[in-house]
């Protein structure tokens, strides 16, 4: 406990205080300088923003305006690929019936009499999970909180490199547009899976969308992985080089920490990723064989000359894309573990081991992408060093999990909106978690792998983790970035609706998938043993609860829009936080602060014994500096 | 209800030992589920903003506590890793008395080869109670060959071998499905694995067939496809003789190293399709490439016959030239150009993609 030092000595010469735009030149703040120095100091650095409409909200180079170009993006994204999974759970609750608006508009290309041909329903999940992942879960939590986030939480004034940012949202444009297009090409969009394995992906002939629409899904996933890449390299550097004078990383948030390990994990898996996705376009574009073996062919057509690996491509794939699992369930841990401790009026239940596991997570997320493959037909011996390590990742994810828990003790707990999406976050994961390590067990996995037990486990994770994060940021964060606040009661209807319809839709999946539902059939039902009245009642049971969860994120929409317009005007501080965006204007000004802050503690100083309030902002020092529990804990070496 | 079972009927020899395992975590994940559900309930009650409770002093961080929420979930996760890792051990060795069945995997269907003769689609017929290892490839893109009742599933690659074994423990008709997705009517490829007592077995296979085995088969194919010509003992070309072969090392020229590879499936269907990948020391690599003219139901049966020339001729030596190459036949290596011997005996590829 050696950090009873007095506020100026913690702003010493160790920490790292430039300012943070190339509009302001780095201004160190002298070591001693009380605050009120600073202020003067400072004063020159408050440019007014651009006035013109194009550099101000299109080619904007303020990571708050394109923080919010990738959150709107993002949601109407959001909003395509839930459609796109709606009709995906109409097709298997009631097959081959008319679906309602798709199958009237489809009518003429599909010559069926609206019934879905079994390629369009093979493109419908192909695109979902591809539109949910790369255009929605990835971007929103990286590209819309983490751009947002980042400078305002570190106190900085904007990213290390603005016009690289600005550079990885217009990256997503091409993705985007190409991927849109893709249905509109002769076989339409990709109906590879989002897993895109070969040789389905690479014979141009093996089924509709791989004639055309597979190169042009490569292609989006292609940019969409650069504009990561640019991300990440300037979230790192962010983070950093421009912390404001007296934020230490054991100061950060845990939303920052997870922003950052996010972002390393981004920088080192998705070039493996943009490899493996260059190696498949010349397969299919130049007639190279990475991944066709010799002797394949379909269609009883001449097979190309061969001599690749079909497996080599799983390996690629999913050494990238388990890293990206924890890319999408990591930043919504931290911004979980920050509501956590907001509401309920509590230090973080151990700051640094929830560092130190997140930071676990990230690295053994690197050593577990063959639990993807266990009877893809590699080396068993392999398997089992993979279970081992899959096995060990519960550790750091108990570790997390009970410190969740063990903020709520003791705390004085406010339920507005953001802090029920937090706690269902942690339930969601729990179970998402749990059901995990049946899949990490190699002989469970063999029975269930492929079966809609992995649906179910997915989406707890994908939708009840990552998307209940994301709602429970937007319903937090909503105040500071548009500056008004978002209605609390239909938030939390919105949150009792979600959370029950989510349930309702995915718990179902692990009971047919243990009886041998597989994934990605169009009919399940030309099996005697699936067309069974239970089968049946599940699944309709489940398209009724997934249409009844998209309705009731109508209110979501509402609230969101009617807010925009007419919400409650927010404070600068509405929920009496201590992290630095809270600290300035909501929205914030231009460039952020008037003056960089100073920051005196950790982020988590709430309900300090001997305080006047219940929270202490971390750009004020403690009036008490005799050691409290809640200092200990968040400033401990 | 609706006469819905959770689980497949057991019809395997590990299925009840996999069902085992199974329920075995669910009860720890279930109480983990429950205790973790029941606390975060407990105290999101109980420290709600305006309940009168004692909050001095609350707890921010222990180091113990810490210690034992980690530590008990990692020695129950060991114990599920040993458990699990002696069962998928099982799963993977099959025993040596298997009788070995031929699947192919291609859009759409199942393919099945008995050894004794029998073909079936999307059908796989299998005694009860004898152990049964499919010896499986796919054609085209990648299946993967499930049945649920079994508790077993493998992936079929194009271009590699991969196995599966069971031992059917019941008389009856079992579901097969493709659970690797596969296309456009992936959905529809599937069958049933009908197991039959041995008797039934006996009769089945004999019945409505030619009697042809899969390795007189693979015998007309040999010839058919002029392996012959070269690799029988009378051939004017010489050519590595195949009898005996099967299952030992193959000494195999490596630019001036010579390394020993295990003659097995993998190294057969190779040498068929990639001659020039891998020659035996010794010899020219003059094989013409078989690659797209015979598929892969046609490989297996020549594989077949291949490996039955492994019991018929144990005594024969293996790969030692009678004479020295460099000597006798003068700048046979490394100088290709000369030896355009391809030329005419190729049944369709081009000579000299080498160059």
């Amino acid at each position: 406990m050696s950090k009873k030092k007095s506020p100026a000595s913690n702003s010493g010469p160790e920490s790292i205080d430039l300012v943070a735009t190339s509009h302001a030149p780095a201004d160190p703040v002298s070591p001693g300088a009380a605050p009120t120095h600073q202020d003067h100091a400072h004063d020159h650095h408050e440019h007014p923003g651009p006035t013109n409409f194009l550099t101000r909200y299109v080619f904007a180079t303020d990571h708050k305006v394109i923080g919010i170009q990738f959150l709107v993006s993002g949601l109407i994204f959001f909003i395509v690929g839930g459609l796109l999974a709606l009709a995906v759970r109409w097709q298997l609750a009631w097959p081959w019936t008319r679906i309602p608006v798709l199958s009237s508009m489809m009518e003429s290309q599909w010559q069926t009499k609206g019934q879905m041909p079994p390629e369009f329903y093979n493109k419908l999940f192909t695109m979902h999970a591809s539109v949910m992942i790369f255009f929605v879960v990835i971007p929103i939590l990286t590209g819309a909180f983490g751009n947002y986030l980042i400078p305002l939480m570190i106190g900085a004034r904007d990213m290390a490199f603005p016009k690289l940012n600005m550079l990885s949202y217009w990256f997503m444009w091409p993705a985007f547009i190409v991927m849109l297009v893709s249905f509109t090409v002769p076989g339409g969009a990709a109906e590879a899976g989002w897993t895109a394995y070969p040789p389905l992906s690479v014979f141009r002939h093996s089924t509709p969308g791989s004639l055309n629409g597979q190169t042009l899904w490569l292609m989006g996933v292609l940019f969409a992985g650069v504009s990561s890449i640019m991300g990440s390299i300037n979230y790192i550097t962010t983070v950093l080089t421009l912390r404001a004078p007296g934020m230490k990383m054991f100061r950060m948030p845990m939303t920052v920490w997870s922003m950052f390990i996010t972002a390393l994990l981004q920088a080192f898996a998705l070039p493996v990723l943009t490899s493996a996705i260059i190696m498949q376009l010349l397969d299919r574009t130049i007639g190279t064989n990475f991944f066709i073996p010799v002797g394949a062919s379909v269609a009883n057509e001449p097979g190309p000359v061969g001599g690749g690996q079909p497996l080599l491509f799983q390996h690629l794939f999913w050494f990238y894309s388990h890293p990206a699992v924890y890319i999408m369930i990591l930043p919504a841990m931290g911004m979980v573990s920050d509501i956590l401790s907001t509401f309920s009026r509590k230090p973080l239940f151990g700051y640094k081991p929830m560092v130190f596991a997140m930071a676990a997570i990230a690295l053994l997320g690197f050593l577990v992408w063959g639990h993807h493959m266990f009877q893809s037909g590699m080396n068993p011996l392999l398997g089992a060093t993979f279970m081992l390590s899959t096995m060990v990742i519960a550790l750091p994810s108990a570790i997390k999990t009970f410190n969740w828990i063990g903020t709520l003790w003791g705390g004085s707990i406010q339920f507005t909106a953001a802090m029920l999406f937090a706690t269902g976050f942690v339930a969601m994961f729990v179970i998402g978690g749990l059901s995990g390590i049946f899949m990490a067990a190699t002989p469970i996995d063999i029975h269930i792998h492929d079966t809609y037990f992995i649906v179910g486990h997915l989406h707890y994770v994908l939708f009840g983790g990552s998307s209940f994060a994301i709602f429970a940021g937007l319903y937090y964060w909503f105040p500071k970035i548009f500056g008004r606040m978002l209605d609390e009661r239909l938030g939390k209807i919105h949150f009792l609706l979600t959370f029950i319809s989510f349930n309702c839709t995915f718990f179902l999946m692990h009971i047919i998938g243990l009886r041998g539902h597989p994934r990605r059939v169009a009919n399940p039902y030309i099996y005697q043993f699936l067309d069974n009245p239970g089968v049946h009642f599940m699944n309709e049971f489940m398209t009724v609860s997934a249409l009844l969860m998209g309705a009731a994120q109508l209110i979501l929409i509402y609230n969101v829009l009617a807010s925009l317009v007419a919400g409650k005007r927010a404070p600068d501080n509405p929920w009496r936080a201590n992290t630095l965006e809270w600290a300035t204007s909501s929205p914030p000004p231009h460039h952020n602060f008037a003056t960089i802050p100073t920051v005196y503690h950790a982020a988590y100083e709430y309900s300090v014994p001997g305080e006047a309030e219940d929270f202490i902002p971390q750009t004020q020092p403690l009036a008490n500096l005799a050691p409290s529990p809640a200092l200990a804990t968040s400033s401990h070496a | 209800m609706w006469n819905f079972r959770l689980f497949p009927e057991q019809a395997s020899s590990f299925a009840g030992r996999y069902d085992f395992t199974f329920w075995f975590e669910v009860a720890i994940c279930l109480f983990f589920t429950f205790f973790v559900s029941l606390i975060t309930v407990v105290l999101a009650i109980r420290y709600r903003r305006g309940s009168k409770v004692n909050r001095v002093h609350p707890p921010t961080h222990s180091t113990i506590l810490e210690l034992v929420w980690s530590g008990v979930p990692f020695v129950i996760l060991m114990a599920m890793f040993a458990v699990s890792a002696v069962l998928f051990v099982e799963q993977y060795s099959s025993p040596a008395d298997a009788a070995v069945i031929d699947v192919v995997g291609k859009q759409w269907m199942w393919k099945a080869q008995h050894s004794a003769g029998k073909k079936e689609i999307n059908e796989l017929h299998v005694p009860l109670g004898q152990a049964t290892r499919l010896h499986m490839i796919s054609q085209d893109v990648i299946h993967s060959f499930f049945i649920p009742a079994f508790r077993v599933k493998q992936d079929v690659l194009p271009g590699r071998y991969t196995e599966l074994w069971f031992r059917p423990t019941k008389v009856g008709r079992f579901r097969i499905f493709c659970t690797e997705y596969c296309g456009t009517d992936h959905s529809a490829m599937g069958g049933y694995v009908e197991v039959l007592s041995p008797a039934d077995y006996e009769r089945w296979l004999e019945s409505g067939t030619t009697g042809v085995t899969q390795i007189e088969e693979g015998k007309k194919l040999f010839t058919q496809y002029h392996c012959a010509g070269c690799h029988n003992e009378n051939a004017t070309v010489r050519a590595p003789r195949l009898e005996g072969v099967y299952g030992k090392p193959v000494p195999i020229q490596h630019g001036e190293q010579v390394e020993f590879v295990k003659a097995d499936d993998r190294y057969i269907r190779d040498s068929i399709l990639l001659p020039k990948s891998q020659v035996v020391a010794g010899y020219q690599p003059l094989m013409p490439s078989y690659e797209g003219q015979i598929n892969e139901e046609d490989l297996l049966k020549i594989t077949a016959y291949i490996k039955s020339l492994a019991l018929k001729s144990e005594a024969l030596p293996t790969y030692v030239p009678e004479y020295d190459v460099d000597k006798d036949m003068p700048g046979a290596r490394g100088s290709e150009a000369e030896y355009d011997v391809d030329k005419g005996l190729k049944p369709g590829r081009e000579a000299g993609e080498k160059k």
